[in-house]
């Protein structure tokens, strides 16, 4: 019986052949592109672009969007949206300044019921999407306008500044290598990511999850328990997002924060084309984040008008994606 | 004969990938009949209806004409409908959510202006056709809350509206193509559903009609056609046929080289024992498996056979009691994850939709049941995983042998070979497969009956829901055949070929359907 004449026998020989100039160039071809947009800087501006101190502010500064982007690719990967993202983000930012400033308590018990909030908003999306089967975009933007609101009420709608020092001078002042600590609190959180996607079987079960929920729940997983996990960790890390931000300026304002939301799909998506390609990946989404803000900080430095900015996030996504669609021959891109 | 020929097919064949699903089939439908379109599953009889339909297209050399024009290959599936001929499949195409009226517009033929529907008309449009042919149903009311029967009433009416707008229907012919419409109806429904056919028929049009169910041919139709393995075996005219020769026509004699050993009747203690199983609306059963036993599944499309390995799974609710070595457990209860625990393992039929993920490299989907043991201090050994799903393609033989492709960019048998591989390395009592082997090469499937084989050896107990009767053939010690939710005839050891089970299939259903 074994020695049937199978079809496919030919192909067996080509099997260790796969590590490929192409496939090794799609998946570092985003470092490619973010090294060519820093030498093209470079070059039109020496002097201001290419310094370390540009550079450090650039990596310091956007740790929030990093670690925004990696919350959000938690949910993604179990094929759920956290349009809330932003939301919770600056709610703990608020609940900081509020807090801290106003209340006056001490800042440590503040970043804990900071964190605790994230939490909350995170189990309120799992409930609603998992108990009445709602689709996570919808329960997602529901409940991230609804925390909007809530944010612009305990503000008074006002910028609250006057954060305790202690959690600026561990945010941005600190530095290691002359970059703000910040930046490497968004290493180690991507590094905690990548390991649990990856080795963990945690991971293992949200990836199949998100690819395929028949799949997994015939194979012995509790598909809700996952998916639920996904949204209170999205929400843990957005809190922890928004403590970041609240520690970058020392003060919160209401509004600011949310336009992250659509810059963290941006990267999350764009991530997913790098590293790893066809998946989430916290790396992948790391090194999109700092594509992106490089290319506006040297667009901005040239001269270029605020606008510029969406059109670099929106521009860059769209034509980075197509070019890996390309790569990979226009097949239906396939994450959930 | 061939002169009021409304269709003709001519030496139609199919092939997908090295096996032919039709050598050459040749028949003509004559203007004003009922076709029956008879045979056992895989005898090619969807097949060609799917290849009538444009859908699928024949090999060269095959010819259609309809109306004396011949079709030019390839198929077009709109030519086809606008010349007049339209089909009801089995599913019947219709949106459960939306209303008769809307779903009976879906198809904009008759539209005359594109920019304005004025629903109120085209309910009264809608209404007065279905008063053509007797029938009363709300134009407004959503087709998820029809009954059975309507819902194919008004498929059957929407694909007789495009036969009036057809080309063909100015002179009142074209040719319904009916797809199986019948097996979830009840007796009296059925009586309902051929009214409706017999009153079509009147107005000109031809019915070809696909089913399982020989006394449902002998109502209806003028003549039938059988088909066995993608050959047209005979066609006959159904007043002059008596059931009996149709059934030996359908079943024909065929000597099968491969057999299995089956296992003795006795001696052989259970290990898997089922107590009083139902999906709620059907009557309780009992059952159980020995060591070592293969027990097939079986029955015609719509008979509850292929629910039971997923109500045994916790995949749906279910009653009842399962009792694997010894451990018992209420099958409400049941989750996948239980019935793992349980030593139960369960391969669906839906290979990439339900078993594996096409998105995903073989490593990943095979190795999924047992992270556990591949999990060290500092995480998964993800090389290990790699080794062990090279080691586990090694063993089942799947090619090509690169646990780093997805399992979506292998052939459908070895996709296969991986899940159940994927199943298979943890041992488990109780193996439960839902059609095994559909869209498997020869090859694939005897390597796939081989490691059942081997599985069974060791003791798991193998139960198989399928319709293929000659894979239940070759690999089954014991078969129950079902009809309607529940078990009426079992066959054992030698009584068990391709043959006895088609005619306990049918037997079954007959006897069902004469109560």
């Amino acid at each position: 019986m074994t020695t049937l004449d199978m079809p496919t026998t030919k192909t067996v020989p080509k099997a260790k052949s796969r590590f490929t100039l192409k496939t090794e160039g799609e998946r570092f071809a985003l470092v490619g592109a973010w090294l060519l947009l820093i030498l093209i800087f470079g070059t039109l501006m020496p002097d201001s672009f290419l310094s370390w101190r540009s550079f450090s502010t650039l990596f310091g500064s956007q740790a929030v969007l990093v670690v925004l982007t990696l919350a959000i690719i938690i949910p993604l990967t179990s094929g759920d949206f956290d349009l809330s993202g932003a939301s919770t983000l600056t709610m703990s930012c608020m609940l900081i300044a509020v807090l801290n400033v106003k209340l006056g308590w001490p800042v440590v018990p503040v970043m804990l019921i900071a964190l605790a909030s994230g939490v909350v908003i995170g189990a309120v999306n799992a409930f609603f999407v998992l108990y009445f089967r709602i689709h996570s975009l919808i329960v997602t933007l529901g409940v991230g306008t609804f925390v909007n609101g809530l944010i612009l009420w305990v503000s008074n709608s006002q910028t609250i500044s006057g954060v305790s020092m202690g959690l600026v001078e561990w945010v941005i002042i600190n530095r290691l290598f002359g970059i703000p600590l910040a930046f490497f609190y968004a290493l180690i959180l991507a590094a905690i990511i990548w390991y649990a996607l990856e080795f963990t079987i945690a991971g293992r079960k949200l990836l199949f999850v998100g690819r395929g929920r028949e799949v997994s729940r015939l194979s012995g997983i509790n598909v809700d328990r996952v998916r639920a996990s996904a949204f209170v960790l999205s929400g843990l890390i957005s809190a922890f997002a928004g403590m970041l931000y609240a520690g970058m300026t020392g003060s919160a304002d209401p509004l600011s924060g949310l336009s992250l939301l659509l810059p963290a799909f941006a990267a999350a998506f764009l991530g997913a084309t790098t590293i790893s390609p066809g998946r989430f990946n916290a790396f992948g989404a790391v090194i999109s984040v700092y594509f992106l803000v490089t290319g506006i900080t040297g667009l901005t430095m040239l001269g270029a008008d605020a606008y510029v900015q969406n059109l670099f996030y929106g521009g860059a996504l769209v034509i980075a994606v197509s070019l890996s669609q390309l790569v990979r021959n226009r097949q239906p891109q396939d994450f959930s | 004969m061939s002169e009021n020929a409304v269709l003709k097919m001519d030496n139609i064949r199919m092939r997908f990938g090295s096996y032919y699903a039709l050598k050459g089939v040749s028949l003509s439908i004559r203007r004003g009949e009922v076709f029956g379109l008879l045979g056992q599953n895989g005898s090619g009889k969807s097949t060609m209806i799917k290849v009538l339909a444009g859908f699928h297209q024949p090999e060269e050399g095959s010819s259609i004409q309809l109306w004396g024009q011949a079709l030019p290959l390839p198929l077009d599936p709109m030519l086809i409908k606008k010349r007049g001929v339209a089909f009801v499949h089995q599913h019947l195409g219709l949106v459960a959510s939306l209303t008769v009226v809307e779903n009976m517009r879906v198809t904009a033929l008759g539209q005359k202006t594109p920019w304005f529907v004025n629903w109120r008309k085209e309910a009264a449009a809608i209404s007065t056709l279905f008063a053509e042919f007797g029938l009363d149903i709300n134009p407004f009311e959503t087709v998820g809350n029809l009954p059975p029967v309507e819902r194919a009433f008004v498929a059957i009416i929407r694909a007789f509206e495009d036969l009036r707008a057809s080309d063909a229907g100015y002179g009142g012919e074209g040719i319904l193509v009916l797809d199986e419409p019948t097996p979830f109806l009840p007796a009296e429904d059925v009586q309902r559903l051929f009214t409706l056919i017999r009153s079509i028929v009147r107005t000109g049009a031809s019915v070809v009609i696909v089913t399982h169910d020989i006394d449902e041919v002998r109502d209806i139709t003028d003549r039938v056609a059988i088909l066995r393995d993608g050959e047209l075996v005979d066609i006959l005219e159904t007043r002059e046929t008596g059931r009996q020769s149709i059934l030996d026509t359908i079943v024909g004699s065929r000597i099968d080289a491969f057999e299995k050993k089956r296992m003795a009747v006795t001696g052989i203690p259970s290990l898997v024992r089922v107590r009083g199983l139902t999906d709620g609306r059907n009557t309780p059963f009992d059952f159980e498996i020995r060591q070592g036993e293969t027990l097939g599944v079986t029955g015609l499309i719509g008979s509850g056979f292929a629910a039971l390995p997923y109500l045994l799974f916790g995949a749906r609710k279910g009653l009842g009691e399962i009792t694997v070595d010894g451990k018992t457990m209420p099958v409400s209860a049941m989750t996948p994850l239980a019935a793992q625990k349980l030593g139960i393992a369960f391969l669906p039929g839906d290979r990439l939709g339900a078993a594996g993920i096409g998105s995903l490299p073989v490593t990943d989907n095979v190795t999924l049941p047992i992270l556990d043991g591949l999990t060290r201090p500092y995480g998964l050994d993800r090389s290990g995983m790699t080794r062990e799903a090279a080691k586990l393609a090694q063993i089942y033989d799947v090619r090509p042998q690169d646990p780093h492709l997805n399992l979506g960019a292998l052939s459908g048998g070895n996709q296969q070979k991986v899940l159940l591989a994927k199943w298979l390395q943890i041992k488990p009592k109780l193996l439960m497969l839902d059609e095994p082997t559909q869209g498997v090469d020869f090859g694939a499937r005897q390597q796939i009956f081989k490691a059942l084989d081997k599985a069974s050896a060791e003791g798991t107990a193998i139960l198989c829901a399928s319709t293929d009767n000659e894979q239940l053939e070759q690999i089954c010690d014991r078969i129950i055949v079902f009809s309607k939710g529940r078990p009426v005839i079992e066959l054992k050891g030698s009584e068990i070929s391709r043959k006895s089970i088609t005619e306990a299939c049918f037997h079954s259903h007959d006897a069902e359907a004469a109560e």
